[in-house]
């Protein structure tokens, strides 16, 4: 159930897409109105979510410090990893972003007999996470070319150095085949990792198996059903779309619907989930912070007007035992009487 | 429940099947209810603390009734539910870090190993990742659209008394020493759940004894101990003794003297049992020699702060007799002793719940002249960073060879480690100090290990739990007690000082625990002195 449905979910996605498109009259709703909806959708669902988390403030400062922090001359200060100003935040965020620096830290506990624990580092995860992000950054770019008419010349760079191994005909590009491995390799560990098995949801599953279609479908666009496929009619597409003056020339495989089709349920999905750490990950309090919190002073909006039990409470309870004891009071004890 | 004998829980946490061995329930873990049994849970707060501490302004403990765990029924307020859902509501909209810590999982299972319940009791829901889950699913159910639409299939749970019973299981099997939040890709602070799952507890009088006793007694008589002014005044004069009796010179003592230059407060454990007594020991013998203008407070006696483990107002209330103190003893700053997680509320919480402390003035070491810029705004600097800048600048007299006895290690305790980043200073005035070797990378600095019992668990009705998630730490110490003969595990926390010692008896008998100061004042070498030799430096008899 926690990866069956959503399989079948993605299974339900493609025949919609594939007989829906099908029927005459259907392509343009396919191809304008979904994808204009979608957008619509993703834009507004992205934006509420980030108001949402934007409106509650944050009331501490609760940096995770991974470092030395700024401290006296001579101790040397790790401003990566305990940052104490905003450029130095800046640096950590892009270190954490760019390149997923706490997941390579990551490493994986063992227990032995005896009992002996070792917690050896473990890089796995890490590449597997590398992989499927930058591939599918590189491609998505490599997709602008379709939605820009001239199109920038950095593209044909870009596309060059994907596929600088020239192999097979069309000329297969690297991302393509990283983000297909990359994707399969996080979902096989998925499926074999005990604790990760156990942990994961339905909501895993579903936006990998998205994912793979949408890649797949993209693969089979190019590699294997290219002589359906008119490409100059979906580039006029695109263009209409992003110029908001879409139009449909030509009859388009219907592959090149289910591909959009699922791009557009990933649109729709991306805000409603856990995809939003993609938005979430620069508001982490933990990761965001400067750990300067003892040279400036952070301010809580709410905070609440709480007042020590005071000294003079204390005093009147306990003042006998202090004057005995000689530590010195506030007020005296009250004369005695002869 | 009797502790296990040590070959039973050696062969129980390597062998037994648990998810931390290898083995997987064959139940989902939503469809597994807690059971509460003698010995897996603290016990509830007695019901006069609960109604003490409801009594008090600014603070909310409502419900205080005498129940037990044990029972079916929790005497729960008949709105209990409605209770939970509204503060968590009103938690949503005050921390921005619980929206952001809810929403953005993506169940990675990078944090799942990285925590000490975990590897030391291979339960499931001790993986950071499953403990926020059961937080999780129920703001799925109840705050987002995908499981509003979707329920079980989105992952939600409605809220039910099960739910709230393994809410009290899991939040008191966490130390919050933010381990995970260090490996997790997206920051995201086990701790921060933790004590919203506390906070959510106690507004339905939820709570444990071990936490709310010293709570109220450190709102009454200024230390969780509860010792009373003249009592406290009384043990550290009982320590001034001591070091009068070892080095023939008596450390002058003041307490609530107005116009000190500073104020001292450690965490009270240290003037009350061994070994914080040593370390405090340490203080009187570093502060003697420097001839330091300092005063004791039997109001802020407490460095500790039991409302970190409780909630944002407790934690407030208690935090705020310090600078009270301060300003009414007009000193110029405050220097703070050596404990974990009251340095975490003092680097980050104090000055924003309770300053600005515009009555203090910058610390400046009267000593050396060293400006101690990183504490411009709380004015309040460690005890540690103190004495690495004596060092640094060649002011203390130092006899390496006094601590020649000792093969030490240095534990980093995780709120200094990973909510302050003091790590070096330490390191440096070991370095001068002790011979000591750092144990297996992975297990200290930023990764360090907890002690399995901070956060107001150290009770000894949960002592095999607390064995257990101990091991981590206990075993890194062996480590380096079979490869170096190491035989003092040094750290600078007062949890840690009693929690480490129940810790390496157990597990690691040849290895004893002892705050930095402790070995400071043992090396320190004091003008006039006439010391003998001491086989066991500050602990010789």
């Amino acid at each position: 159930m926690k990866y069956g449905a959503p399989f079948l979910a993605v299974i339900a996605l493609v025949l919609i897409a594939w007989l829906g498109s099908l029927i005459p009259g259907m392509q343009y709703v396919f191809g304008v109105v979904f994808p204009y909806l979608a957008m619509a959708m993703f834009l507004y669902g992205f934006i509420r979510q980030v108001v949402y988390w934007g409106k509650s403030p944050v009331p501490f400062s609760i940096q995770t410090t991974c470092g030395q922090a700024k401290s006296l001359d001579f101790i040397k200060h790790n401003k990566l990893e305990a940052p104490d100003t905003n450029s130095q935040v800046v640096a950590r965020m892009l270190l954490e972003v760019l390149t997923f620096r706490s997941l390579f830290r990551n490493t994986q506990a063992r227990i032995y007999s005896g009992p002996k624990l070792t917690h050896e580092s473990s890089k796995w995860l890490w590449m597997f996470a590398l992989l499927f992000h930058y591939s599918f950054l590189v491609v998505l770019i490599r997709h602008m070319r379709l939605f820009l008419n001239p199109y920038p010349v950095c593209l044909d760079w870009l596309e060059f150095l994907d596929g600088i191994f020239q192999i097979g005909a069309p000329n297969w590009y690297i991302t393509d085949i990283c983000l297909v491995t990359g994707l399969v390799l996080l979902l096989l560990r998925r499926f074999c990792q005990t604790k990760v098995r156990y942990i994961s949801l339905a909501n895993d599953y579903f936006p990998l198996f998205l994912l793979l279609g949408i890649a797949i479908t993209g693969i089979l666009m190019r590699y294997c059903l290219r002589g359906n496929v008119d490409v100059v009619a979906i580039k006029q597409l695109a263009v209409g779309l992003a110029t908001f003056q879409p139009t449909i020339t030509a009859d388009i495989a219907s592959i090149f619907y289910i591909h959009l089709f699922l791009v557009c349920a990933l649109l729709v999905y991306f805000p409603y989930s856990k995809l939003m750490h993609m938005g979430g990950v620069f508001f982490s309090p933990t990761r965001n912070m400067r750990n300067n919190t003892r040279a400036a002073r952070h301010i809580n909006p709410w905070n609440p007007d709480i007042k020590p039990h005071s000294y003079a409470g204390y005093e009147d309870e306990f003042r006998e035992f202090m004057v005995d004891a000689g530590i010195p009071v506030e007020k005296e004890l009250p004369a005695k009487q002869a | 429940m009797a502790l296990p004998k040590l070959e039973e829980l050696s062969r129980s946490v390597a062998e037994d099947p648990s998810m931390a061995t290898g083995s997987v329930p064959t139940r989902e873990w939503m469809d597994i209810p807690v059971v509460f049994k003698s010995g897996n849970y603290a016990y509830p707060a007695k019901k006069d603390k609960v109604e003490y501490l409801n009594s008090q302004k600014g603070l909310s403990f409502p419900n205080a009734r005498v129940w037990s765990p044990e029972e079916d029924d929790w005497k729960l307020p008949e709105n209990w539910k409605e209770i939970i859902l509204n503060g968590l509501k009103e938690r949503l909209d005050k921390f921005r870090s619980l929206k952001i810590f809810m929403d953005c999982c993506v169940r990675c299972g990078a944090c799942a190993d990285k925590c000490h319940f975990f590897l030391g009791t291979g339960d499931p829901k001790n993986m950071p990742v499953l403990r926020a889950e059961l937080l999780r699913s129920v703001y799925r159910n109840d705050f987002t659209l995908a499981g509003k639409l979707l329920g079980k299939m989105a992952g939600g749970r409605e809220m039910t008394v099960g739910v709230l019973k393994e809410w009290f299981m899991y939040a008191y099997q966490c130390t919050e020493c933010r381990r995970c939040s260090v490996f997790c890709p997206y920051g995201i602070d086990t701790a921060e759940i933790t004590m919203m799952l506390r906070e959510l507890l106690h507004t339905v009088g939820i709570g444990i004894n071990w936490i709310l006793e010293p709570a109220s007694n450190s709102n009454r008589t200024g230390n969780h101990m509860g010792l009373q002014p003249h009592t406290f005044k009384d043990n550290v004069e009982f320590l001034v003794d001591d070091v009068e009796r070892l080095t023939g010179r008596r450390p002058n003592i003041t307490f609530n003297r107005k116009g000190a230059e500073i104020l001292f407060i450690t965490p009270s454990a240290d003037v009350f049992a061994e070994p914080g007594l040593y370390t405090a020991m340490g203080y009187l013998i570093l502060f003697e020699a420097l001839g330091l203008d300092y005063t004791w407070s039997t109001y802020a006696s407490e460095g500790g702060n039991f409302g970190l483990f409780t909630n944002n107002e407790m934690m407030k209330k208690l935090n705020a007799k310090m600078y009270a103190e301060a300003e009414r003893l007009k000193v110029r700053y405050i220097i703070g002793g050596e404990c974990g997680h009251m340095w975490r509320v003092l680097h980050q919480y104090m000055d924003t719940m309770n300053g600005p402390a515009d009555f203090l003035e910058v610390p400046k070491s009267p000593i050396t002249g060293t400006v101690f810029n990183n504490a411009a705004s709380t004015k309040m600097i460690h005890i540690t960073e103190f004495t690495a800048d004596l060092i640094k600048n060649g002011k203390l007299k130092l006899d390496k060879s006094r601590n020649s006895h000792i093969k030490a290690t240095w534990h980093d305790s995780c709120n200094t480690a990973r909510a302050m980043g003091l790590m070096d200073e330490p390191r440096y005035v070991l370095d001068h100090v002790v011979d000591w070797v750092e144990m297996p990378e992975n297990t200290i600095r930023e990764q360090t290990f907890c002690c399995g019992s901070g956060t107001g668990l150290n009770t000894d009705e949960i002592m095999e739990l607390r064995m257990r998630a101990g091991l981590p730490r206990a075993n890194a110490v062996k480590h380096v007690h079979d490869k170096h003969g190491v035989n003092m595990l040094a750290c600078v926390c007062a949890i840690d000082r009693a929690t480490l010692t129940s810790l390496m008896n157990y597990w690691n008998p040849d290895v004893r625990v002892c705050g930095l100061s402790e070995l400071v004042g043992n090396a320190i070498v004091l003008d006039g002195e006439t010391r003998e030799e001491l086989d066991d430096g500050l602990r010789t008899l």
